[in-house]
């Protein structure tokens, strides 16, 4: 069937709302019980789908097919504690779910009624379980309009988005409203582009349209690439159609019919779903020919990104989409003016466009009331790192970092202090415990020496050494330069190879000087984002953390105890018990002792291997500046790493 | 001739439009520069505007029209504006009004020798010894920003230097990544042999997978080695094995000189560009001690007879209709990779280079009693690509090369040089006879456009036995990338085309293969033609720097001015032409003459290097003289001259 009108989308919604009245704590007499299970990259990759098909099996087997229904459902942001099903009624989040627990979760639940207790979420703090969703801390200080159907809806299923309110705001876009009025309402919101620039988004929709060049082409920027981020890629697995409306209504008000998604190949998952989303579209009518009956058209075509983290940036992107090498080019003129084939190009992040919907049907003044004077709506956040609760959060503009990381992220892990927040990813900076208190907005960021990005915050705490982290970032930097411009080619392979010259007790304290002035310098002279901001991680770190950088220099030591060249291995002579294990480990016979005795390193024959360290019963050998050594380093995702092997840990 | 703005055609692009001929907008903007009012053209760039009111803003990646990349960030400027933070490259930044820009601050001045610091970081720093020094352009603009030290030390690039083949030689270690060879070959050329590989600080500009210049579809054009700016790219020199055959005494040398190197000779020693020198040419060469100085135009001449001939015999016939030209081997190795089926249509004339090596081994030693075998044939050229030509095996008879050495006008400078020859103060002197006489129309061969207006001079006159009475076709001349124009030949009208660069040439055998009708048509490789070709010199000196094309208008109104010059205006009234047929040749088109001066062609495929690119099939327009000696579609011409000059 077709939606040719306003009348056959609530058909839709009615046919699918009961589901999602339900889901949403209606206790309306279903007479169904429905299993969500998540299906989001993180979930799935620690065995959600295995736990979905042998949901089926065992529901089959206890012949409760017919009662109870298994769906899968975008990310609910919950990350640590994945795999996640969700039981309704009752709103019952059963945490880190194993496919061998299902069985019994079927028998006891199901079956018999009963909660099965070992699954509920805890409370680290409390020791606590809550059986409830709402009941949850880490939820009940979000506020989620970007992701208020992740978690809540089949992403595979049109209708339970349309049973959402979803196309909706397309219908009325359609059927009642001149461009210029959407634009306004877009512009009044105060709605800044989520990608990292913060450019208005109504500005941004203005300028195109303005173009008297034709034709015009919107693009979705779905290709996320900071490490340790992934707000879009849960947004297109557990909403992909809010991000189509979002595109046909854009399209709507520029004058254009055709639109591209860029997203990353790596995504998989959010590839498939946007496939089925397209389809699904398609097939009701909602892209293609005379939408609503009107005569607007409009398709959609997947672009797939290799992978390359400057195809995010607009201009590269729109090289790639061409089939040209992913490079940036001078701007002017911008994207909006010549953009794909030299037309005008509308380019859109994917969290923007997610937004947009909703603003229109709520109205800007809704939106507004979230936010900032000059940062409006609320901010998708990813949280890795040395932090409890990683993990997708939403939070208005304005929250600050304190709230984010200890209230929301639950603190940091292994009773560590907390050291610094990496916001931005690799353009970001490091922004350490005085600003704690900072009410989060774009401007707020940017004076602080980091950048809002495009949500990606990576914690840290005393074991991560900052100079090791500048290093890493550096890398990362110099791995992903599209090797244009001499600043990002060749001048971030230097600051590189200082910071590495620094991290292996090579540094002078001159270097210190050099890296600050070329980091300076390539952030003028770069030709695009990239570059510009690769050495915002310097610069940040050399800012709050120069003491550091002294150690390091100056010291010859790694105050955090990572940096393995200027490791200074010591017994902890209260600690040793003499058992000698650690001169067994020790392969170049640098450690000595006597029985009842404390053992001693040899500084001149140790090597640094920390061998003795890993083999120490009482963990009695020091590393650093005198820390106790810090033996869980895989926990972290610092701790002595930042090859690219250890890339996609993040 | 109108001077018009030097266009390399149609072809180039920027973000997708067309570029219009900035003449034409006549929309004036004021801007201000460095705190004066500056009026420019709307659609100029910062760098532009300031060029024209006398603000030089170094620059190392600019190519004008060509190359608009903003990659070198050696061209930054400060640009008031609110809201932004960052300096930007004046040579992507368009002009507007009451624009206001800062071309020299502190923070520019600081910025813009980092950069160049960071390139020098990176760069083989072997100035004294490198062929480039005192003509690079890196060399100058690190002297100008006074950079004294670097203090930026990390890991170098040590790439093995590519001169595999017998043409370009490539030094990754010395490429700063301006990409200028790769926007020639792309935009220009539409050749695409180089692109960027790999990322950051391993990028490189190289043909695919790094393969050797010989294992790509290169036509050996050489317009990369002009553009680069650095010695990164350059020709494969044979200096000395020209010195070793000059010092052998059983060895007898004869040099000629292409049509274009009386003009262009003399920029190396400091001329305007587009001075005559022809007689200090011939004085110099002289005294480096060359038994015969002889010139090229004398074989044009010839060339001229022979293809008109075949002009007129294919009309007759009306078959392997149009008639292109072949005496650019780079138009022919492009014919060869990318339309291999239309080598027939090719003329079978050698180039004029190696009818002159082929004449001279046979008829001029026989007329002089010398031994072939001890004859060195040394071509003075303006072009990388006839270093190739002279390495196919089908040029030469028996075991005897056409031409033994090629020398690029570059390669002939420094050898003037290294003699300590005093090239200004030199006397003029005349060509040697018989081989060095020469009509107007074998000077304009030189010049895009030449070759067929002096086709068509003869071919009027053989068909209608009158001498044509105006003498210039203007407007098969002059510099756009792509003409056309009727001739009335035998009262009948003919369809004449004109290309210079291959991306024109690429749009004139387009259309031919969509079905359009031409009868005769004229390429040239390299654009402007010879005067712009690969082995001409570059200017890379403080004094003299180019950000275009357009110098080549130059040389090419001195080769006019040859032409008119001359009395002798036709190559069917040079005496010698007349002779040389009349003693040995007998009549164009004749058997020994279809030996000894024509040539076949060999399709090579698009991608070379793949052994499966190209159609099938046999030899096209092989001379019937000829016969191919080997069956192959790979380049064997290089292999064979590395087995001969295993030493090079």
């Amino acid at each position: 069937m077709k939606i040719r009108n306003i009348e056959d989308l609530i058909a839709v919604k009615e046919k699918h709302y009961p589901l999602i009245k339900q889901r949403l704590g209606h206790r309306n007499g279903l007479g169904l019980t429905q299993i969500m299970v998540c299906s989001g990259t993180a979930c799935t990759s620690s065995e959600s789908q295995a736990i979905r098909k042998k949901l089926e099996q065992e529901l089959d087997k206890h012949g409760l097919k017919e009662n109870v229904r298994v769906f899968k459902t975008g990310c609910f942001g919950f990350c640590q504690r994945g795999p996640i099903v969700m039981v309704h009624p009752g709103e019952i989040f059963y945490c880190q779910v194993k496919p061998e627990d299902v069985k019994e979760l079927v028998e006891a639940h199901l079956v018999k009624g009963q909660l099965v207790r070992r699954l509920l979420f805890q409370d680290e703090n409390t020791g606590k379980r809550t059986p409830s969703k709402d009941d949850i801390h880490f939820f009940k200080a979000q506020k989620r309009i970007v992701l208020r159907n992740c978690g809540l809806i089949n992403p595979e299923e049109i209708g339970e988005y349309i049973a959402r309110d979803g196309y909706f705001a397309l219908a009325d876009v359609i059927l009642n409203k001149r461009p210029d009025e959407v634009i306004d309402i877009i512009s009044k919101s105060g709605l800044r582009g989520r990608g990292g620039a913060g450019f208005p988004t109504g500005k941004k929709w203005e300028i195109t349209v303005a173009q008297e060049e034709n034709p015009k082409y919107v693009v979705c920027n779905a290709d996320e690439g900071d490490p340790g981020a992934f707000m879009d890629r849960s947004i297109l697995e557990g909403d992909p159609h809010s991000v189509l409306e979002a595109m046909t209504i854009a399209t709507y008000c520029i004058g254009a019919n055709q639109g591209y998604i860029y997203v990353r190949a790596e995504y998989p998952v959010a590839v498939e779903r946007l496939e089925i989303a397209i389809e699904q579209a398609r097939e009701i009518g909602l892209l293609g020919n005379g939408l609503f009956g009107s005569a607007f058209d409009f398709d959609i075509e997947l672009c797939f990104g290799a992978g390359a983290f400057v195809c995010g940036e607009e201009t590269a992107l729109l090289h790639s989409i061409m089939g040209q090498r992913g490079e940036p080019r001078p701007r002017p003129p911008y994207p909006a003016q010549e953009g794909l084939w030299g037309k005008p190009t509308l380019i859109n992040n994917v969290e923007t466009l997610a937004s947009v919907p909703v603003i229109l049907r709520e109205g800007w003044e809704w939106y507004r009331e979230y936010g900032t004077a000059t940062s409006k709506g609320t901010k998708v956040f990813s949280l890795a790192g040395k932090i409890r609760n990683t993990g997708l959060i939403e939070v208005p503009m304005g929250t600050s970092l304190r709230t984010v990381v200890f209230d929301i992220g639950g603190g940091i892990t292994g009773g560590r202090r907390f050291k610094a927040v990496q916001t931005g990813g690799p353009s970001g900076g490091c922004i350490p415990e005085q600003f704690l208190d900072l009410p989060i907005d774009y401007e707020n960021l940017k004076e602080i020496g980091s950048i809002m990005g495009s949500g990606g915050m990576i914690v840290m705490s005393e074991d991560n050494c900052m100079v090791d982290l500048a290093r890493f970032y550096l890398e990362f930097a110099q791995d992903e330069s599209c090797g244009r411009c001499t600043p990002c080619r060749i001048g971030t392979k230097r600051l590189l190879e200082i910071l590495k010259r620094i991290t292996e007790g090579q540094g002078k304290m001159e270097d210190l000087r050099i890296l600050e002035e070329l980091s300076f310098d390539i952030r003028d002279a770069s030709l695009c984002g990239l570059g510009q901001t690769a050495p915002n991680p310097v610069l940040s770190t050399l800012r709050y953390f120069k003491d550091e950088y002294i150690a390091h220099v100056r010291d010859k030591t790694c105050p955090a105890g990572v940096c393995e060249a200027l490791l200074d291995l010591r017994i902890d002579e209260e600690k040793c018990i003499a058992c000698g294990l650690c001169a067994k480990a020790c392969a170049v016979g640098a450690i000595s002792g006597a029985p009842k005795q404390p053992y001693r390193i040899d500084p001149e024959k140790c090597v640094r291997c920390s061998a003795c360290v890993a083999r120490c019963p009482r963990k009695a050998i020091l590393r650093g500046a005198g820390r106790e050594a810090a033996i869980n380093g895989k926990a972290g995702i610092f701790t002595g790493a930042g090859s690219p092997e250890n890339r996609p840990a993040l | 001739m109108e001077k018009q703005e030097f266009s390399p055609g149609p072809v180039v692009r920027k973000t997708g439009r067309l570029y219009d001929n900035l003449e034409k907008e006549t929309k004036k903007v004021k801007l201000i520069i460095d705190g004066r009012e500056v009026e420019a053209s709307e659609g100029m760039n910062i760098l532009e505007a300031a060029h024209a009111a006398g603000i030089e803003i170094p620059s190392l990646c600019y190519l004008r029209r060509i190359n608009e990349i903003g990659a070198c960030r050696v061209c930054l400027v400060e640009v008031e504006m609110k809201g932004m933070r960052t300096l930007q490259a004046s040579c992507a930044y368009p002009v507007s009004e009451e624009l206001v820009v800062h071309t020299s601050s502190p923070r520019v001045r600081r910025v813009r020798k980092t950069m160049v610091e960071l390139l020098l970081s990176d760069h083989h720093r072997e100035c004294t010894t490198c062929i480039r020094n005192l003509n690079c352009e890196l060399q100058n603009i690190a002297d100008n920003l006074g950079i004294r030290n670097i203090k930026y030390t990390g890991e170098k690039k040590a790439i093995p230097v590519q001169n595999q083949n017998s043409f370009i030689v490539r030094d990754y270690n010395k490429c700063i990544k301006c990409r200028r060879c790769e926007a020639i070959c792309s935009k220009v050329q539409e050749v695409n042999v180089y692109s960027a590989i790999n990322r950051g600080y391993d990028t490189v500009i190289a043909p695919a997978f790094m393969q050797d210049l010989s294992q790509v579809a290169c036509i050996t054009c050489g317009q990369c080695v002009i553009a680069c700016p650095t010695a990164s790219l350059t020709e494969k020199e044979c200096i000395d094995s020209v010195w070793e055959a000059l010092e052998d005494p059983d060895k007898y040398v004869v040099v000629q000189t292409a049509p274009s190197i009386q003009v262009t000779l003399g920029e190396v020693f400091g001329y305007p560009v587009g001075t005559v020198v022809t007689g200090k040419l011939v004085a110099s060469l002289r005294r480096l001690g060359f038994d015969k100085v002889f010139s090229t135009d004398f074989t044009a001449d010839l060339t001229i007879m022979e293809e008109a001939h075949e002009l007129l015999e294919r009309l007759e016939k009306q078959h392997r209709l149009p008639l292109l030209s072949s005496c650019s081997p780079g138009w022919v190795k492009f014919a060869e990779h990318f339309y291999p089926e239309f080598l027939e249509n090719l003329s079978t004339c050698k180039s004029p280079h190696e009818m002159f090596g082929a004449l001279t081994k046979t008829y001029f030693a026989e007329k002089e009693g010398l031994d072939p075998e001890k004859i060195v044939v040394v071509a003075i050229m303006p072009c990388t690509a006839k270093k190739f030509e002279a390495s196919r095996p089908e040029m030469g008879t028996g075991n005897l090369k056409d031409v033994d050495w090629v020398l690029t006008t570059r390669e002939l400078a420094r050898m003037i040089r290294q003699a300590g020859i005093n090239f200004r103060n030199l006397p003029d002197e005349d060509y040697d006879t018989p081989m060095g006489i020469a009509s107007g129309a074998g000077a304009i061969f030189g010049s895009t456009g030449g070759v067929i207006e002096a086709a068509v001079r003869t071919a009027y006159y053989l068909t209608s036995g009158q001498e044509l009475d105006i003498l210039n076709y203007e407007e098969l001349r002059g510099f756009s990338g792509l003409k056309e124009a009727w001739v009335e030949l035998k009262g009948r009208p003919i369809k004449v085309a004109i290309a210079h660069g291959t991306g024109n040439a690429r749009i004139l055998m387009d259309r031919l293969k969509a079905g359009e009708k031409f009868d005769y048509a004229e390429i040239m490789a390299c654009p402007g033609g010879c005067v712009g070709g690969g082995g001409q010199p570059i200017f890379g000196t403080r004094e003299h720097k180019e950000i275009s094309l357009d110098y080549r208008h130059n040389r090419a109104d001195a080769l006019d001015r040859i032409d008119y010059s001359k009395e002798l205006r036709r190559a069917h009234e040079n005496p010698a032409v007349k002779k040389i047929y009349e003693d040995f040749l007998g009549h164009p088109l004749s058997d020994i003459s279809k030996k000894l001066l024509h040539t076949y062609y060999t399709p090579r495929g698009a991608l070379p290097g793949f052994k499966m690119g190209g159609t099938k099939g046999g030899y096209a327009g092989r001379g019937e003289g000829n016969a191919p000696p080997h069956d192959s579609r790979e380049i064997k011409g290089d292999e064979q001259f590395v087995k001969n000059h295993p030493a090079v």
